[in-house]
């Protein structure tokens, strides 16, 4: 490529970039924007920036629901919070194993690991239901939140896993050398330097479980256990096409959290898609 | 059962010769050692095993089971042998609808998904200021893409007074009910899924990176420009990733359920134009309790992922380059 040509295409890249990222985010700016309007703004004005300011939509879409929308945040943030602790604890544990420790048919297990990665969650749903039903737990957070403390998020084990094999081995056998067991070996020596995984791992499983709408629509349905996800949609069939403003402002918050660990965990994000898809 | 590594009935007397005592003796170390090495990994991975099997593979053979039978969480299961699955394939008209509404999604939708995912990243790739701003910003709809939310949202853009009609009646294009249409209901979540290409997107580029820039100063000592850049150097070396990306987008995409559901109004409407499979299932399952059907559909849904994913692996021989090939 001449060297003359350089700085025109490379002004244009930014341009089409800008462009085309501005494109990709209307959406959600034009939410935003809508979720300040006046109500009967909304619809009239698809442009971005708002002629009418009010936060009107904030307050009645608080309080459209039984409860109070920080009531279900609360709901989200529990769950959330104990399926990111049980991914953790389960997910490293089981990683550990598979990374380090040698045990009888290891190669199979790992297979069977793997493979429940890509099994559909629906082949399991039907009987799952069953059994928690008949134990009483429908209703409760456990269906939600007893999984994850089981790794079934085999996901996460596969990423730990491909974590530890890059330490180096020495740092294991130093620490044996000084009558370390496997335990501590794994709390003290392996778990600290596990951390990057261990943010990816935290920032995937608190997206996935915020957004998470099949599990908690089908477990959490006494209106006093909802969760955002399940208050936005029993909003949405309420409040049928009359309150988008409202709507619009509730579903903001709930984006809320998410944006805020994406800008917080970007690298770890981004970290974590590269190396569970490339080795 | 005791968790002892070294059980008291299998310490062998040693009878092997003076000289070779020292080995042996070695070995057996070696061999309890081992021993509780096995037994360390199976406590670690108690908590995994425990859930294999009571929330993964015990339900997988329960859920089986009862694709065989008319169980309906109210009623004893009664073994009514192929009926679900001859009811599904030969009876069940929305059945056939919700295939068919599936897999014309994945199958236009995951390509056009790659396609971007793939652009972008080479725009991406390097040789800019600001690109990881860049990225962060193309990558952001990805994680937002299954919410609640942004379903909502995307049933207002496209309804009849939405944004996408605003901007196409500056053409002069007169309204139209996307979403309450039945004939473009479901380009509208075939839109939202190539709306998420970012995570792709991240794959392909930390693919992009692992070409050596050696190949490219090479190519441009013999004079390639830069479409034959692509098509000699970054298009075959990046194969596996496209294929890899491949497979785990049409498996994610064929479960895709939160959009149809909240988009359709949890129905599938408008005439079930977007009755996603999973949404098919849960409706049969969840609403009609009729869990034998809803097992059998999930069997279906896995034997279906599966053939998938093997056709994938079978067409990856003909297009997928591996460096180590000659």
């Amino acid at each position: 490529m001449p060297a003359l040509f350089r700085p025109a295409p490379r002004l244009v890249r930014h341009l089409l970039l800008i462009v085309a990222g501005l494109f990709m985010l209307y959406p959600l700016l034009w939410m935003v924007s809508s979720s300040l309007k006046p109500e009967e703004l909304i619809f009239r004005e698809p442009g971005l920036v708002p002629t009418a300011v009010t936060a009107e939509n904030y307050t009645q879409g608080w309080d459209a629901l039984k409860h109070s929308f920080g009531y279900y945040l609360w709901n989200s943030a529990v769950i959330t919070s104990l399926a990111v602790i049980g991914n953790l604890v389960a997910c490293s544990l089981a990683a550990y194993a598979f990374a380090r420790l040698e045990f009888p048919l290891k190669k199979m297990w790992f297979a069977i690991m793997l493979g429940s990665i890509m099994l559909p969650h629906h082949v399991t749903v039907v009987p799952q239901y069953i059994v928690f039903a008949k134990i009483d737990w429908i209703n409760t957070i456990w269906p939600i939140v007893v999984p994850k403390f089981l790794a079934t998020d085999a996901f996460f084990i596969f990423l730990m896993v491909q974590f530890i094999r890059t330490l180096p081995r020495e740092l294991d056998e130093a620490a044996a050398i000084d009558g370390a067991g496997y335990w501590r070996t794994f709390v003290q020596v392996i778990l600290p330097l596990c951390v990057p995984a261990l943010a990816t791992t935290a920032i995937f499983t608190f997206i996935w479980t915020w957004n998470d709408f099949f599990t908690q629509n089908l477990y959490l349905t006494n209106s006093d256990n909802l969760t955002v996800p399940v208050a936005l949609r029993q909003f949405m069939d309420t409040g049928g096409d009359s309150s988008w403003g409202p709507l619009f402002a509730m579903s903001i918050i709930s984006l809320g959290p998410i944006f805020g660990f994406f800008l917080a965990g970007q690298k770890y994000l981004v970290q974590g898609v590269a190396t569970t898809g490339l080795k | 059962m005791t968790l002892s590594p070294a059980p008291a009935g299998t310490t062998e007397v040693p009878v092997t010769p003076p000289e070779k005592a020292g080995a042996s003796h070695l070995g057996r170390l070696k061999g309890s050692r081992s021993r509780s090495q096995a037994w360390a990994a199976y406590l670690f991975l108690a908590p995994w095993f425990i859930g294999l099997f009571a929330i993964t593979i015990g339900p997988m053979i329960a859920s089986l089971y009862l694709s065989f039978t008319d169980y309906s969480l109210l009623s004893e299961a009664h073994w009514v042998g192929l009926d679900n699955y001859e009811k599904m394939f030969v009876q069940d008209d929305r059945f056939m609808t919700s295939l068919k509404v599936t897999t014309t999604y994945v199958v236009v939708s995951v390509p056009l998904q790659l396609a971007f995912a793939l652009g972008l990243a080479l725009v991406l790739d390097r040789g800019l200021r600001g690109l990881s701003f860049y990225r962060s910003i193309f990558y952001l709809p990805s994680l937002l893409g299954g919410s609640v939310a942004i379903s909502i949202l995307w049933r207002k853009i496209f309804g009849v007074d939405g944004i996408v009609n605003s901007f196409l009646g500056l053409f002069g294009y007169e309204g139209h009910g996307w979403v309450t249409s039945p004939d473009t209901a479901l380009w509208t979540l075939i839109i939202l899924h190539v709306w998420t290409f970012g995570a792709p997107m991240v794959i392909f580029l930390a693919g992009l990176r692992q070409i050596p820039q050696s190949l490219y100063e090479a190519a441009s000592v013999d004079g390639a420009g830069r479409w034959r850049n692509f098509r000699s150097i970054t298009l075959p070396l990046l194969t596996p990733i496209i294929f890899f990306n491949l497979v785990l987008e049409v498996i994610k995409s064929f479960q895709s359920f939160t959009q149809s559901f909240i988009v359709s109004g949890g129905n599938g409407g408008p005439v079930d134009s977007t009755l996603f499979y999973t949404l098919y299932l849960y409706i049969k399952g969840f609403k009609n309790y009729e869990m034998g059907y809803a097992a059998g559909m999930a069997w279906v849904l896995l034997l279906i992922i599966a053939a998938l994913t093997g056709v994938n692996f079978l067409m990856s021989r003909f297009w997928v380059f591996y460096g180590d090939e000659k």
